[in-house]
């Protein structure tokens, strides 16, 4: 089980956590101008690197709050932990 | 006694092998077709191009050994009862294709036509698991709705209770669904491979390509650059580390998938039951081991492991439903990398280089598929065009929004 640290309630254990997959995916700013292709690039594909990735995770059963996390694919090793609006430790993301 | 067979006694006994099975060879500069990934997939891959098109210039590139990814950590299960027409067609051909494989591979890799109940826990799941089974049937798949003391005939063992947390409220049978002996299976493939001449070359790990215009003419590998007329790409859960080297993003999320296994247990369990509510799939293994499985780790993992929770939650589901099994011990755990789609069905097909073939995001079955893959893989790299069994699951279906939602049939959560 993942150790998880929440930036506002501190080190808890996995299963508090919901999963948000790729982080910062921001809503496309003129979606019904993007082409057929672009629309299934918004919805459907993801980056899924073999390393350091950026993703979204939810406190669901803590303050419930939303947040960042940098952490390598491989080793589960959280590089960086940061809540939405700030940059990660070292600006991976 | 068939070379590489077993007789029907000798399960009990420990398996008889041929002495050979397949050549280990040091790659040719050049094949017609290259094959990427010696599981499953790869190996029919590689014996359909053989058998049904008879192009032999092949090479199977293995990173590890042969079949020692997904191939050696899936729980065996084939069934073909899934929802929709496009997937009933494709699981159903490979169900056809496996009742007759032990003999057209001359190998009995023990497949055993003992069913599979898929437990439905609330009304929801009841409707639709009728449905699918009225689905099924009208797709000529086998099925039928059974009422929990009709599943308890069929698995003894069960508890149908109506006492507990998530009662038995009916399952969908297939009564042809079944189990087989996995690395049996690869092995089968490989000797036949390797009886038309095919290389299988492991500890060859591709790690890029070579291309020219819109056309891949060869391989990077950990052994040098092999020069290849057409490629399969089956690489299972690096499929998206190994397509980004050609910049080619895929639909797919690679996650952990845990599974474990009891000690030896005299036979108590008869069938295959899976139940996608409260989470857990169990057979027993022709040896007598519990073979089960649960769903994947949430979070994207290339580390084939997974939390231990998840193998809690599995095995609290599977001492519910099964009382008998609450004093066997685990005798090991471990994980397998999958890449899952969005709809919960795979990408076979052509990708933007006109003789590079994809086949991914088998999520958490792709072992039931596995002749049925090799057959149209193989079609795919034969006449460059996808067969009617394959063309509906294209990565083009992503952005013509034909999805195929099979998260109901998957049985898996993913």
């Amino acid at each position: 089980m993942l150790l998880i640290r929440c930036p506002w309630c501190g080190d808890r254990e996995e299963t508090e956590f919901g999963y948000g997959g790729q982080a910062h995916v921001a809503y496309p700013p003129s979606a019904e101008q993007l082409s057929d292709d672009e629309w299934a690039q918004y919805l459907f594909f993801r980056d899924n690197p073999k390393g350091p990735f950026a993703e979204r995770w939810v406190h669901a059963a803590g303050c419930r709050r939303w947040f960042n996390a940098v952490r390598h694919t491989v080793s589960n090793e959280f590089i960086s932990v940061y809540r939405p609006g700030e940059k990660p430790a070292g600006g991976a993301a | 006694m068939r070379p590489g067979g077993a007789s029907a006694g000798s399960a009990q006994t420990g398996q008889q092998h041929a002495d050979h099975l397949w050549r280990h060879t040091d790659p040719k500069p050049s094949y017609d077709a290259v094959v990427v990934g010696a599981g499953g997939h790869g190996l029919a891959t590689a014996f359909y191009l053989a058998k049904n098109h008879g192009i032999t210039n092949v090479a199977v590139l293995e990173r590890g050994w042969l079949a020692g990814g997904n191939m050696a950590r899936n729980t065996t299960i084939i069934r073909s009862n899934y929802l929709w027409d496009e997937s009933a067609a494709i699981y159903e051909h490979a169900l056809k294709l496996w009742e007759g494989l032990p003999e057209e591979l001359d190998y009995d890799f023990l497949f055993s036509q003992r069913g599979v109940l898929n437990l439905a826990h609330t009304q929801q799941d009841v409707r639709d698991s009728r449905r699918r089974v009225y689905a099924n049937q009208l797709n000529g798949v086998d099925g039928e709705w059974l009422t929990p003391d009709e599943v308890a005939k069929v698995c003894p063992i069960l508890n149908v209770s109506p006492e507990t947390r998530y009662p038995v409220l009916g399952a969908t049978y297939q009564p042809r669904a079944g189990i087989a002996k996995h690395d049996h299976v690869a092995w089968a493939f490989a000797r036949q491979c390797d009886q038309y001449g095919i290389d299988l070359i492991q500890h060859c790990e591709v790690t890029g390509f070579l291309t020219s215009g819109n056309r891949v003419t060869g391989v990077r590998t950990t052994r040098g650059d092999i020069a290849a007329g057409r490629v399969a790409m089956t690489a299972a859960g690096h499929s998206s580390v190994l397509a980004g080297t050609l910049g080619l993003r895929l639909p797919v999320q690679s996650h952990p998938l845990q599974a474990l296994v009891s000690e030896l247990l005299e036979p108590v369990h008869p069938t295959v039951v899976m139940s996608n509510h409260v989470h857990v799939y169990v057979s027993q293994a022709h040896k007598g081991e519990l073979v089960m499985g649960a769903g994947v780790d949430s979070y994207n993992s290339y580390g084939q492991r997974g939390s231990v929770h998840v193998i809690e939650q599995q095995m609290a589901a599977a001492v519910e439903l099964f009382p008998i099994f609450a004093r066997a011990h685990v005798l090991r755990t471990w994980g397998g990398i999958v890449d899952v789609t969005p709809d919960a069905s795979p990408v076979i097909g052509l990708t933007p280089y006109e003789n590079l073939y994809i086949n991914c995001g088998w999520g958490t079955g792709g072992f039931k598929a596995t002749p049925a893959v090799g057959w149209v893989m193989a079609h795919l790299v034969a006449t460059g065009t996808p067969h009617a069994l394959n063309e509906p699951f294209g990565l083009d279906r992503f952005t013509t929004g034909a999805l195929i939602d099979e998260h109901g049939a998957a049985a898996v959560a993913h």
